[in-house]
């Protein structure tokens, strides 16, 4: 397998691991006590989770270095984490919905942790939106990485105010507690789900630095200059 | 520092005369708090209950109109640029911005407060309260509208970009506004006007700080 | 100020696929007035927005009155004053209250005496909105005064101006030759640039094709592309 073969072997991995971690935890684990079969959402949602908000944070990392050190390859990286962290994120709205609605009778509960990951799917599907509209690359990758460094920081605070706002009405949230008798296949899809979105990452970054290169001129190699003289010789 | 008082002095020159332009604004929020009022009905309480989101709403959709209009005179003629080459600190000139547009702000908001009470039956006799909450809120819009005014300014379809890229990140700051403005005009029995206030000082901090320090970025090739 | 005003090294700048400038190496005596030639699209512009810090090299290295425009950018801006394609204007103010503004940042006092050298003292107090192309032309020069650089950079000032406008334009530079600013001036009126130029530039795609005694300069880029 050639070098650009690895981010395919990569997500097939982990497309086997989630394949085996839902299986697993859809058909063979035991039943939750008071959930009951509805719980079993919570293998794909809780994975789904924790790599929406790992993608954001590896795009805030890329950012950030892209602001600091330059280059090309991070606003690539960058642009693919964004990307992808704004799809895991409205499927874990969407998974959010699809329990919520038998378990609570309404679609959408103000859970803050899905709240949060609601508005920040919508900020940075904005900062998405930001690229597609300024054509210089030079400039499209500072005020991309700048937006996304604001962003991101306002996860944090996003998520304190809905949860002070949503604690003040006592609505119920999202239970995250999951007992150790279904640790494993829970542990199978995260990592499945982590390699699937790793070598995903991957291959978009691949996309958007090609597409670079053809929107940058290439760079001048040893080009020979017709100069007569340098000024501030003899004239 | 005497570039930042030259910026503002200069910002609030510009305000001063294209204050028409301000006045328009206002209307614009004034109808924004008349329609809200349709989506509720003539039910007294309830309107009285959503006073104070509705008069954030009716800011927050106002302050897109002022907040790129900020800009509008600064990349006409590439003015900005000018000021820049001089040279001039960019941080001076974002907080200049930034400063000139929360008085705006603070402006605007006061002035739809009495349509609030008009229409709403939401009034107060905390004034002093309700002023510093408008305050709050408006450096809350406007420190990161100022950066992404600047920013939207120079592309096209920028009078869709700023909404997109504000409305989200000023979740927080038009939570606790709407929050603490809800408790002003409705009575606070467990005193969590503080809590709420301390969120908007809290986010206001932060993005004055960062937006501040990022400008450069911005508006710099 | 160094014997060189300016001195580049392979200079290169992009616009998305094309390269607007070219590996271009060029020095400038201090004190010189040097003509800036070339057709529509051949770099002129874009040179002297690198050399005023406006823009960022992508390659190679410019020095201006010593300091590298790269990593000392705000003391190559204190050195230079540009006269670009953009007036730099706020147009809801007046020619006075503009001219205030750019000395209340630059920390000097204002001088509205430049507004009667450049003939635009009856409009003094008019907002700029109300101006003709010319009289922004005649402001943005009065902005250049104002900043009493060691190294003035010209885009095409003529262009928009006036016959009385040229004379004041020709004084203008004749004064800042006395006083030892070198002056690089981008222009299409190659009679006027040999008379008034010591040293001239010829750029043709983003590359420096020629470069002389401005009394030399040729009709023809060498090779026989079309007349400047």
């Amino acid at each position: 397998m050639g070098k650009g073969g690895w981010p395919f072997a990569v997500a097939g991995l982990g497309l086997a691991l989630l394949v085996w971690g839902s299986i697993w935890g859809l058909a063979f684990a035991p039943r939750e006590q008071y959930m009951g079969d509805v719980q079993r959402i919570m293998y794909v949602h809780v994975p789904t989770a924790w790599n929406a908000l790992l993608a954001l944070t590896f795009g805030f990392g890329c950012a950030v270095a892209f602001l600091l050190r330059g280059g090309w390859r991070w606003d690539a990286r960058h642009e693919a984490a964004i990307e992808v962290g704004v799809v895991l994120g409205a499927l874990l709205c969407f998974q959010g919905a699809i329990w919520a609605k038998p378990t609570w009778g309404v679609w959408w509960d103000w859970d803050p942790r899905l709240t949060t990951t609601a508005v920040m799917v919508f900020a940075f599907s904005g900062i998405l939106a930001l690229r597609r509209f300024v054509e210089d690359p030079a400039r499209r990758a500072v005020w991309s990485a700048v937006a996304t460094v604001i962003a991101f920081v306002d996860v944090p605070i996003v998520y304190f105010s809905v949860n002070w706002w949503n604690s003040l009405h006592q609505l119920q949230s999202t239970p995250a507690t999951v007992s150790s008798a279904f640790h494993w296949p829970l542990r199978i899809n995260a990592f499945g789900v982590l390699f699937l979105m790793s070598g995903w990452i991957w291959l978009r970054a691949r996309l958007a630095a090609e597409r670079l290169e053809g929107e940058l001129a290439p760079p001048l190699g040893g080009i020979e200059l017709a100069q007569r003289q340098p000024l501030g010789g003899t004239s | 520092m005497s570039q930042f008082l030259a910026a503002l002095r200069k910002d609030l020159l510009l305000q001063w005369r294209t204050r028409s332009q301000l006045v328009a604004v206002f209307v614009f929020g004034a109808s924004a708090l008349l329609l809200f009022s349709f989506a509720i009905g003539p039910n007294a309480a309830a309107l009285r209950e959503f006073a104070g989101g509705f008069l954030w709403l009716a800011l927050l959709l106002a302050s897109t109109l002022a907040l790129a209009d900020s800009f509008e005179s600064e990349m006409s003629q590439h003015a900005l640029e000018g000021l820049l080459l001089l040279p001039a600190d960019p941080r001076a000139l974002y907080y200049g911005k930034a400063v000139a547009n929360l008085l705006q702000l603070t402006l605007l908001g006061a002035a739809l407060v009495p349509v609030m009470v008009v229409l709403y039956d939401a009034g107060t006799a905390r004034v002093p309260a309700l002023l510093g909450i408008i305050v709050l809120g408006a450096a809350g819009l406007s420190a990161p509208g100022t950066l992404y005014a600047a920013m939207t300014a120079q592309v096209r379809a920028r009078n869709t970009l700023l909404p997109l890229l504000l409305f989200p990140l000023v979740v927080p700051a038009l939570l606790g506004a709407v929050k603490a403005t809800s408790l002003v005009i409705l009575g606070d029995p467990m005193g969590q006007l503080g809590a709420w206030t301390g969120l908007l000082v809290a986010f206001d901090v932060i993005y004055w700080s960062l937006c501040g320090l990022v400008f450069e970025r911005v508006v710099e090739d | 100020m160094p014997p060189l005003a300016v001195e580049t090294t392979g200079l290169s700048r992009r616009y998305g696929r094309r390269w607007a400038l070219s590996d271009v190496s060029l020095r400038v005596p201090a004190g010189s007035v040097v003509m800036l030639a070339g057709r529509n699209g051949s770099g002129k512009s874009t040179l002297l927005r690198v050399l005023a810090t406006a823009l960022r090299p992508d390659h190679g290295s410019a020095t201006v009155a010593g300091h590298d425009v790269r990593h000392e950018r705000d003391q190559v801006r204190r050195a230079v004053a540009l006269l670009g394609h953009h007036s730099f204007h706020y147009e809801a103010l007046t020619a006075r209250e503009n001219l205030e503004i750019a000395a209340s940042f630059l920390g000097r006092p204002t001088r509205s005496s430049l507004l009667e050298r450049v003939g635009l003292e009856a409009r003094a107090d008019d907002p700029v909105s109300s101006f003709s192309a010319g009289m922004r032309k005649r402001l943005a020069l009065a902005r250049v005064l104002l900043q009493d650089a060691a190294v003035v950079l010209l885009d095409e000032p003529y262009g928009e101006l006036d016959p009385p406008g040229f004379a004041l334009l020709d004084r203008v530079i004749a004064e800042l030759r006395s006083r030892a600013a070198t002056v690089i001036m981008a222009t299409h009126l190659v009679d006027r640039g040999r008379a008034l130029c010591d040293h001239a530039l010829l750029l043709e795609e983003g590359r420096l094709v020629w470069s002389g005694a401005a009394a030399e300069m040729p009709a023809e880029a060498p090779g026989g592309s079309a007349r400047v």
